[in-house]
Formats: C-alpha cells, sequence, structure tokens
C-alpha cells in the first residue's frame, strides 16, 4: 500500500516535469438520462501511445469522442467537466470544433475512405484546410500521408483508382494517412483493428508505434494483447469510470485494482 | 331429351347463384372435413399433424378451386362456342363483310335476349313465337315494349338463329350448372375423405397459397404484357395508314379529320420534353436542397412535421395542379410577362395563360416531393461512417454535404431525377389545362405548346373512327411514350441499384 503512494507521487512528478497534452478533469458524459462517463481524469502525454481498454459499453470510445468534439454531432449527448489541449479548454466557446478536429485527428473502427480517389481522400483534409498552395503543395502533403501511412509504395502507381477498391487493410492504412495529411497534434483511434485481419492488424500496429514519434496517440482496443503490445500508457474504463490509469506494463502484470485484475485475466467482460 | 335451363335462378344470374353455391359447399366442406379429422383423432389436436383449421381450409380449396375455375372458364368460353354454332343458320349472301357479320350476330344475341326477357315477363308465350317464325315483323314492336330496342326489323333467319341460340345457352347453362355442382361436390368428398390425423394438410394450404401469389403476380405482368401487345397491334394498324417516315421524321402536326393529315410527333415531342425539362429545372434544385436539409439538418421534430407535409404534394390529384396552373399561375405569369403597359414588366411577351412556362412550373412543383422523397432516402441511405470520417477531419457540415455525402449520394440522385423525369414526360392532366393545344417548335417558353398525352386525349375524346389514322396515331403516340418513359425507368432503377450494391 505504502509503495503504492510513492508510485504514485512519482507519476505526478513525472507530469509535471512533462507537462501532459490532453488532461482532463472530472468528465461527465450524458447521453439523454444516461450517465455514460463519471468523473474521469487523466493525462495523456506527448508522443507516447495511451490505450484505453474496458468491456464493451464502458465508455471508452465516448471519452475518446469527446477529445475531438465528435459527440457534439450526436444531439442527445452532453459533455461536462474540464478537456484542456496544451492548456487550452477545448470545451470553449471559443474554440471552434471544425478547428479542433484538424488538430485532433480521428481514425474509426470501419475504414471509411470516401467515395473518391486514393488522391483525393487524402487531400480531402489539406484542400478544406487550405493547407496547399499550389497543386505541386499538395501532391508533396499527399505523398507524404502515403508514406506516414506506410501505403505508399502499395498505391503510389494507382492514386486515382477509388479509394473504396482497397483491401480492408489498405483502406484503414489510407484513412490513417488521410488523418495525418492534416498535421494533426492528436491522433485518436477507435478500434482500428478490429475490422482487419491478423496481417493488416500487425501492419496498422507497426504503423501505430511509428506514428508515435510525432503525435499523441489514443487507441481504443478490445484486444488487451493489442494494447500491451503498442501503448506505453494504458488506461482501463469500467461502468463509465476510469478505475486505473497507468503504464502499461504495470497494468497488465500487477495492477492495482481488483477489477482491473479480474478483466485481463478474463473474469469480467 | 334436351336440358334447360332459366339465365336466371331465383332472380339472380345464374353464373352467380352457382359462385354462391360453390361456396357454401366449400363452407360445408370446412365443417365436415374439421369435425371428421377431429373425431378420428378422438378428440385431441395434439396427434393431428396439422392444426384442425387446416383440413377444414384443405377441402374448402379442394371443393371451391376446380368448381370456380371452371365456372370462370365456361362463362367466358359459352358465348364464342354458341356463335359459331349460330353462325351456319345466316345465309351466306347476307354476309359480306366481316363488319356486317358482326352486325349481324350482335343483332341476334338482342333478339334472343329480348325473347328471354319477353317470356319470363308474360309479353309472349312460347307459342307466339312459334307462330312468328316465318314473318317475325310484329317483334320488334314487341320487344321494344319490353325495353329492348331494335334497330331494324326483325328478318326470319335472324329470329331462327336467336331461337337457335337461346336453345344452345340453356342447355350450355344446364351442363354448367351440373359439371360446376358435380366438381364441387367431388372436391369436397375427396378432401374429406383425406381428412386423416397423419394427413399433411398444412402443407397442401401452404401451397395453395403460393399457388394464389403467383396468380396474383402473374396477372400483373400478364396485363402489362396484354395493354402493351394491344398498343402494339394498334400501332401496326396506323403505320399501315399511314407513312412512318411522316410520323417519326415529319415536320408538322395538323390532325385533319377529312383525312390526309400531317401526323407528326416531333412538334409534340419537343413540347414534351421543353415542358418537363422547365420542371426539373423546378424541381430537381428545391426538391434536391429540401432533401438535403431534411435528412441532413433538420431535428427529428421538425423532419417528422415536414417531411409529411411535404409528402401531401404528391397526393394531390394532377388535375387540382392542373387547375393551379390554369388559374393562378398562368394568370399571374400574363400579369408579369404580358398586358403591355398594364402588365408588370410592361412587355407584351405573353397573351394567354397556357404556356410551357405555366405547364412547367407547376410540373415541377408537383415533382418536389417526388424528388425530395426519394433523394432523402438515398442521402440517409450514404454511411454514418462517412459524415463522422469527414467530421473527424475537421470539415463543416456544408463541406461534408458538398463533398462527402451528393458525390456519394449521386448515382441514387440521378436515378431520383430519371424517375422524375418519366414521370414529367407521362403527365396529363397539367399540361391539357396548361400547356395548351398548338403543335409548334419553338424556344420561347411564353407560347403555348402542346404534348403526346394533351394529344392523344385530343384525339380519343368526342365521335371517333377507329379506323382512321388521326384516331389510331393516339396508339402510335401512347407506344412510343411509353418506350421513352419505359427507358428511363430502366435506366434509373438500373442506375440506383448499382448504387445500392455499394453500400449494402
Amino acid at each position: 500500500m505504502r509503495d503504492n503512494i510513492i508510485s504514485e507521487k512519482d507519476v505526478m512528478q513525472n507530469q509535471t516535469a512533462h507537462p501532459a497534452k490532453i488532461a482532463a478533469r472530472n468528465v461527465q458524459v450524458y447521453y439523454g438520462d444516461t450517465h455514460a462517463i463519471k468523473d474521469v481524469n487523466v493525462d495523456i502525454e506527448a508522443n507516447t501511445v495511451t490505450a484505453f481498454i474496458g468491456p464493451s459499453g464502458c465508455g471508452k470510445s465516448t471519452f475518446l469522442r469527446c477529445i475531438n468534439r465528435m459527440n457534439d454531432t450526436i444531439d442527445v449527448c452532453r459533455v461536462e467537466g474540464d478537456i484542456r489541449i496544451d492548456g487550452e479548454d477545448i470545451y470553449d466557446r471559443k474554440v471552434d470544433p471544425v478547428q479542433l478536429r484538424a488538430k485532433v485527428g480521428m481514425v474509426f473502427q470501419k475504414p471509411n475512405p470516401f467515395p473518391k480517389s486514393i488522391y483525393d481522400n487524402v487531400a480531402y483534409g489539406p484542400r478544406i484546410h487550405g493547407l496547399a498552395r499550389n497543386k505541386a503543395e499538395l501532391d508533396d502533403i499527399v505523398e507524404k500521408a502515403l508514406r506516414r501511412g506506410a501505403i505508399w509504395n502499395e498505391v503510389k502507381d494507382r492514386l486515382h483508382a477509388p479509394g473504396t477498391g482497397l483491401s480492408g487493410g489498405q483502406q484503414q492504412r489510407l484513412c490513417i494517412a488521410r488523418a495525418v495529411a492534416t498535421e494533426p497534434e492528436v491522433l485518436l483511434m477507435d478500434e482500428p483493428c478490429s475490422a482487419l485481419d491478423p496481417i493488416a492488424t500487425a501492419q496498422v500496429e507497426e504503423l501505430i508505434d511509428e506514428l508515435r514519434q510525432s503525435y499523441s496517440v489514443v487507441i481504443v482496443t478490445h484486444s488487451m494483447q493489442q494494447a500491451a503490445r503498442v501503448s506505453q500508457k494504458t488506461a482501463f474504463f469500467h461502468l463509465g469510470n476510469l478505475v486505473e490509469f497507468g503504464e502499461t506494463d504495470k497494468i497488465f502484470t500487477a495492477p492495482e485494482d481488483p477489477r482491473t485484475e479480474s478483466y485481463i485475466t478474463g473474469r469480467i467482460g | 331429351m334436351t336440358a334447360t335451363i332459366a339465365t336466371t335462378f331465383l332472380g339472380v344470374p345464374l353464373g352467380m347463384a352457382l359462385f354462391v353455391a360453390v361456396l357454401a359447399i366449400a363452407l360445408l366442406g370446412y365443417v365436415m372435413a374439421r369435425g371428421r379429422v377431429m373425431a378420428r383423432a378422438g378428440g385431441d389436436a395434439r396427434v393431428l399433424h396439422s392444426l384442425p383449421n387446416y383440413y377444414g381450409m384443405t377441402a374448402a380449396m379442394f371443393a371451391a378451386v376446380p368448381a370456380l375455375g371452371v365456372l370462370l372458364i365456361w362463362l367466358l368460353a359459352q358465348p364464342t362456342v354458341v356463335q359459331n354454332a349460330v353462325l351456319p343458320l345466316i345465309p351466306a349472301d347476307k354476309i359480306d363483310s366481316v363488319g356486317t357479320q358482326s352486325l349481324i350476330l350482335s343483332d341476334v344475341r338482342r333478339v334472343a335476349d329480348g325473347l328471354d326477357i319477353a317470356l319470363s315477363q308474360g309479353a309472349l308465350t312460347r307459342a307466339d313465337i312459334a307462330a312468328m317464325a316465318d314473318d317475325p315483323s310484329a317483334l320488334r314492336a314487341t320487344l321494344g315494349e319490353v325495353g329492348v330496342a331494335l334497330g331494324s326489323e326483325v328478318e326470319p333467319f335472324v329470329l331462327a338463329a336467336a331461337q337457335k341460340s337461346r336453345a344452345l345457352n340453356g342447355q350450355g347453362r344446364f351442363w354448367m350448372a351440373a359439371a360446376v355442382l358435380l366438381i364441387a361436390l367431388a372436391g369436397l368428398a375427396l378432401a374429406v375423405r383425406a381428412a386423416d390425423p397423419d394427413f399433411r394438410a398444412r402443407n397442401i394450404v401452404e401451397r395453395g397459397i403460393l399457388v394464389l401469389l403467383i396468380v396474383a403476380a402473374s396477372l400483373a405482368i400478364l396485363t402489362t404484357v396484354g395493354i402493351v401487345l394491344s398498343m402494339l397491334f394498334e400501332s401496326i394498324n396506323f403505320f399501315r395508314l399511314h407513312d412512318w417516315k411522316d410520323f417519326f421524321l415529319g415536320p408538322k402536326w395538323a390532325p385533319n379529320f377529312r383525312g390526309d393529315s400531317d401526323l407528326s410527333i416531333l412538334p409534340l415531342l419537343w413540347g414534351t420534353l421543353y415542358i418537363s425539362i422547365i420542371a426539373l429545372l423546378v424541381a430537381v434544385p428545391i426538391g434536391l436542397f429540401s432533401a438535403i436539409y431534411l435528412s441532413e439538418y433538420a431535428g427529428p421534430k421538425l423532419r417528422g412535421i415536414a417531411k409529411p407535409l411535404l409528402e401531401i404534394l404528391a397526393g394531390i390529384p394532377t388535375i387540382v395542379y392542373g387547375l393551379f396552373a390554369l388559374l393562378t399561375v398562368g394568370p399571374a405569369l400574363v400579369r408579369l410577362f404580358g398586358r403591355g403597359e398594364d402588365g408588370i414588366l410592361g412587355v407584351e411577351w405573353m397573351s394567354g395563360a397556357t404556356s410551357v412556362l405555366t405547364a412547367g412550373l407547376v410540373m415541377g412543383i408537383m415533382l418536389i416531393p417526388f424528388v425530395s422523397s426519394l433523394s432523402d432516402d438515398i442521402i440517409n441511405a450514404v454511411p454514418q461512417s462517412l459524415r463522422d470520417g469527414s467530421f473527424g477531419l475537421g470539415a463543416t457540415h456544408s463541406e461534408t454535404v458538398r463533398q462527402v455525402i451528393l458525390p456519394a449520394a449521386l448515382p441514387g440522385i440521378v436515378g431520383a431525377v430519371l424517375l422524375a423525369a418519366s414521370r414529367a414526360i407521362g403527365e396529363t392532366m397539367i399540361v391539357v389545362l396548361g400547356a395548351g393545344a398548338i403543335a409548334r417548335v419553338s424556344v420561347n417558353p411564353l407560347e403555348a405548346m402542346t404534348t403526346i398525352t394533351t394529344r392523344i386525349v385530343s384525339q380519343l375524346t368526342g365521335d371517333t373512327d377507329f379506323a382512321s389514322p388521326e384516331t389510331l396515331v393516339a396508339f402510335a403516340l401512347g407506344l412510343t411514350l411509353f418506350v421513352l418513359t419505359l427507358g428511363l425507368n430502366v435506366l434509373a432503377l438500373y442506375i440506383v441499384r448499382k448504387y445500392r450494391e455499394q453500400y449494402e
């Protein structure tokens, strides 16, 4: 018990040393009358992969969608509390959710390429945000994004083929490339591998590890192996509560909370 | 001995009486089969293969279906058979063409019917009729008294033919009644005998229902085929009388009932397409924008009110739109573009209320709900994941609609527009009242023009002779219209279906 307190203090000191990229305080989310997220506090660091794990319906995706205000598009959803990115309150009146989402990219559970060419899929974000001054610059951005999405070599000869014609794993990497094309600072991934086969999953996981160099990545996953493989920090959600948050190694080897232990050993979920 | 039977039974037509009798037998079969199978099962429905009702239904089906089928076929076939039997009684020299033959045969039918009525009312007796066999000139007056008017004096051979036809019909009715009742009873006996606990009545009923559904589906399709064929034959008749080159390529539409008309479809086709294009120019933007608003922006409450309201437009009869065109939109356009100094613009471009613009505007209003409702469904079918993807990249709502949702929905929307176009081309009442009756090729939308549909109406109303090209042209016009709209519909359905495959 005493050890735990000391280690928590260490963590706190650590955080003051490296200020958190995303800081959430007392976040509550309601869907109509349902209290979906209860009092969540979490600090997500830059250049780390943070995994959110927990049983279905525990609120991990809901919380993820709070970080880029995607929940705004749902009428009955209400968010309370304080989420700051680089110290700026993203639920402040001054913040335009559209601008915020350019800064906080998102990759979804199912690959969702637009019914456009591969090139236009990636160029979509840069175009609407006016990131390129001319065609050459746009070409450059697209190539860079596709390279970062680790799919450049597979599609460079058919940039004008429809994005929907790619395989599932390629589509998901295209979606990741599309998300990084707008130069976000944070990348949110909502179960990005759940619709993919093991080989495509391995490719995407490798990619996530590379993306850590430039972004702060938050990934929701149902696979504990995946969380253990790709993340440095893990948060365990249960029934809308953040039960435990800490170093991934520690969560999987020596969880503090009995609920975390039950979940990772397969007794609840 | 020849057995005959009267046309009516207890005051109801025989066919109807037989129908009721067969239904009664079927009901009896239902009760008997159900009772028998329950008795065999010892009153315990659980040992039966099927529920007791299924045994009853099987018996009713066996009793009613073949009997009613025979009744229907007999009723349809008997007049032809009798007519063919009567034909030899008419002297060959009286028949100089197919037309006179059918006239004489219809006289025979009327006399036969008249005799039946006169006999049943007591105005004549069998002896009277027999006495008139050689000189039936008094018959016309007698039949006139009982309400059957004849066009000319009754000639002896007509009376003889009428008498023969009455006799044959009477026999036919007798055998028909006998056959129908016998078949019904046989079916009943068969099904009731089969009503055994092991009998798979439920499967039989299932088969029966399947057959019923197939018959209904094929009737719908056969009717369409029948319509097309009848139009086709009449069109062929038309092209026998009129040069096809003039119809498809001629410059003028000027029907003339003295003959020698110019009957070209081109001016009509131009009017039709011009009005349809104006209608689509009105309906597509308004319908599409309202669909985008309703499906993307409107809250569920507003949507719940606005969508049904918009769809009410689709339920307004087109004749009401026609009145609206003639009495409101037309005069308003005249006030705007006509009347010289007194008009709003002070110009003299438009004199009458009927014009291409009048009809096009009102038809566009009619098509709005059509376009909007279909587009709304198509926009809703675009997966939410695409919207999320676009929002997640920091796109605004209208950017998402413009750059992701509309391109994804485009094939479906094109299909909806084509369906609307085919409705516009086939629309009749609005153009009859709003577009005018002058066939001309002009680009001025303020002039009256006419369409294919209005010309079909005008060629077929009033006294028509179905042997002249001026009347038969209506069928050729109708067939062309049908081919045109069919082509558009097929294209639209193909596009819509292709689009659907993409997401489901």
